[in-house]
């Protein structure tokens, strides 16, 4: 006892000051970025969607100025250059794309270069080697490479003028009227796509007019079921019973209450959209009701091409190469866009 | 239930109404009649075209259509083999596409549920990554584009594989074609699976099995592939279509004398006959897959079936 006494427990010994220099919770405070900005900097985080995009941009300038390098045009047949392999300058010295291509006979193989043969030859260089027509394969297949842009172009018009409003509409009204929606979709979903483009392309004539169409009467379902569940989750929330309440009116709510909040959704999906449709046009192209010729499509090219495929090999490569990098790049920066934006959404 | 397959049952035999409906229109709007021969008198021609009923009513017109649809009497084809019935050339080429497509669909979906199982288990793995860029490329990349690759190097430089198609190398004739159809199967179920293994994999019930004891194959295949699977039979209505345009594509590379390749024809050639009834054909395979996927989907997921029944009153 005595003892306790004699030291008495101070509280005060138990503690000490940590003073200024070690308080170590700082607030901090980030700027709020904008949505787009947000938007770049998460997409930017997946290296798939960083390839994506800058395949695409580059396929984009390349189609852009692509005819316009080359020298030739893209329906010229320049006599005697028939069916030349690939030259390219600089690269050349290197042994390859000199323009020496290796034909198989029944004698055995045979190197050849057309660039020897021909007259003036020394200085003719076809990037990626002609045609059997003697059309250069480089600005042809850049060429085709703008229809397959536009018809991307076309499908996101498609999506966002037709799929969205109609699924909008659908999901906002409900009742009878999305029971009349619903069920004529489902009857337009249950014919298949090969089926309506095709029939379509019989009683049109071919051309971009009739491919744009159909893309424009098949494209917009899946983006009209998204643009439906969403609105069908938002519609009954708070805020948009406020927005009634102060007497908005449904347009109103629609467009300027609602879609800002299922934007998102709505740009994957159209995003997602965008390799159907420009596969859709090759295939046409390939089953031979595509565009007609002498314009030249990605698709339309292969299917030329295919026909010298194991005497030219070199002519296919090129159209088949660019079409594959498309599709892979808007599928890339399509999945980066998703796991940027709405992780959850699932592949419809 | 019985409700359910009702109602859907019914909405299959609609649109096919309403296929055939437009078939039908398509076929009042082509242009001529099929006695445009210069010799026949008009008294002649009205003679033949009231033998084979062109005169009638539009509706009864109609609903003969509709029943000759049905009982496969398509016409006659104009240009590819003159004269011949439609149905005669089908019933040659419908067996070899089908059996293409069934092998290509379950060589594909074989390899891409394994693909994506062994990504799931191994997350984020080195395995997982060559599984999802596989598919993403299987998904991204038109299936011409692997058969052209394919014929070209396997068929064309190595001489492994036949590059054409013909009757006496029996299955091998396939070997090409079906690997080039199945890659978009593959990668598509491959990418589905992968999605569904990992949530099912982190549930409840699988860490409940597991604390049990039960591992390896048994928990694998049993308890979550179950579970995962009820969703995959989802894509494969998408899947199917994939198949069909593909096969157009495909058997023209191969020539495989199949559907695809005398649709590819017809349209080539305007074989009207010929094009309306591929095109019945194939809307009536589609329905019908779709049906049945949606009927089996019923059946697995009693969540789904009570769901719909709630929605659709």
């Amino acid at each position: 006892m005595d003892k306790t006494l004699d030291h008495p427990i101070n509280p005060i010994d138990d503690f000490t000051f940590i003073g200024a220099d070690n308080i170590s919770q700082i607030d901090e405070v980030y700027e709020e970025d904008s949505f787009w900005k947000q938007l770049v900097k998460r997409v930017m985080k997946n290296k798939g969607s960083i390839f994506g995009f800058i395949s695409i941009t580059l396929i984009i300038f390349m189609a852009l100025i692509g005819p316009m390098i080359s020298g030739y045009e893209f329906d010229e047949q320049v006599a005697g250059h028939e069916s030349m392999a690939p030259r390219i300058p600089i690269l050349e010295n290197f042994g390859i794309f000199d323009g020496t291509e290796t034909l198989k006979t029944s004698t055995g193989e045979l190197e050849v270069n057309k660039y020897e043969v021909i007259e003036g030859g020394e200085e003719v260089y076809h990037w990626f080697g002609t045609d059997v027509l003697g059309r250069d394969l480089f600005t042809r297949t850049w060429e085709g490479t703008r229809i397959s842009l536009y018809i991307a172009l076309v499908a996101v018009v498609v999506d966002v003028l037709i799929g969205m409003t109609y699924g909008m509409v659908s999901g906002y009204y409900g009742g009878r009227i999305d029971n009349i929606m619903q069920r004529s979709v489902e009857v337009l979903n249950g014919i298949p796509n090969l089926v309506v483009v095709t029939l379509l392309i019989i009683i049109l004539k071919p051309g971009l007019m009739s491919i744009t169409l159909a893309i424009a009467i098949t494209g917009w379902i899946g983006m009209s079921r998204v643009a439906r569940a969403s609105m069908l989750k938002l519609k009954e929330s708070e805020y948009v019973l406020a927005a009634r309440t102060m007497g908005a009116k449904d347009l109103t709510i629609m467009y300027k209450e609602i879609l800002p909040n299922i934007f998102s959704q709505l740009l994957i999906m159209s995003m997602f959209s965008i390799p159907n449709a420009i596969f859709t046009e090759a295939f046409l192209a390939f089953v031979g009701i595509g565009i007609p010729v002498p314009m030249a499509s990605l698709g339309s090219l292969i299917s030329e091409n295919f026909k010298s495929l194991t005497t030219h090999f070199y002519m296919i490569v090129p159209p088949v190469v660019v079409l594959a990098l498309l599709m892979l790049s808007f599928n890339l920066l399509a999945d980066g866009l998703r796991d940027a934006l709405d992780p959850t959404m699932k592949e419809v | 239930m019985k409700k359910y397959v009702l109602k859907r049952v019914l909405m299959s035999v609609v649109t096919l109404m309403v296929i055939v409906l437009v078939l039908f229109t398509l076929m009042q709007l082509l242009p001529g009649s099929p006695f445009n021969d210069e010799r026949l008198s008009i008294e002649q021609q009205q003679v033949l075209m009231t033998k084979y009923g062109l005169n009638d009513p539009i509706p009864v017109q109609f609903f003969r259509y509709v029943k000759n649809m049905l009982t496969g009497d398509f016409g006659k084809s104009y240009t590819i083999s003159k004269d011949t019935d439609v149905s005669l050339l089908l019933q040659n080429r419908l067996p070899i596409s089908l059996l293409l497509g069934g092998i290509s669909i379950a060589l594909g979906s074989v390899v891409g549920l394994f693909l994506g199982i062994a990504a799931a288990l191994k997350h984020n793995s080195l395995l997982d990554s060559a599984a999802t860029f596989l598919s993403v490329v299987g998904v991204s990349i038109p299936s011409y584009v692997f058969a052209l690759g394919l014929s070209y190097y396997f068929g064309f430089q190595l001489g492994w594989f036949p590059m054409l198609y013909s009757v006496s190398d029996g299955l091998l004739a396939f070997a090409l074609p079906a690997v080039a159809l199945s890659m978009t199967v593959m990668a598509t179920v491959a990418r589905f699976t992968r999605t569904e293994m990992i949530e099912v994999l982190s549930s409840d019930y699988i860490q409940l099995v597991e604390s049990k004891g039960v591992s390896g194959g048994h928990l694998i295949f049993k308890h979550a592939l179950r579970n995962a699977s009820i969703s995959i039979i989802t894509i494969l209505g998408p899947l199917v279509v994939s198949l069909m345009t593909g096969s157009l594509v495909v058997e023209k590379i191969f020539s495989i004398p199949g559907i695809g390749q005398l649709m590819v024809q017809a349209i080539q050639s305007n074989d009207y006959n010929v094009i309306l009834a591929l095109a019945f054909v194939y809307s009536a395979l589609y329905i019908f897959v779709m049906l049945g996927v949606d009927i089996m989907y019923g059946v697995l997921d009693p969540r789904i079936r009570l769901a719909k029944e709630d929605s659709n009153g």
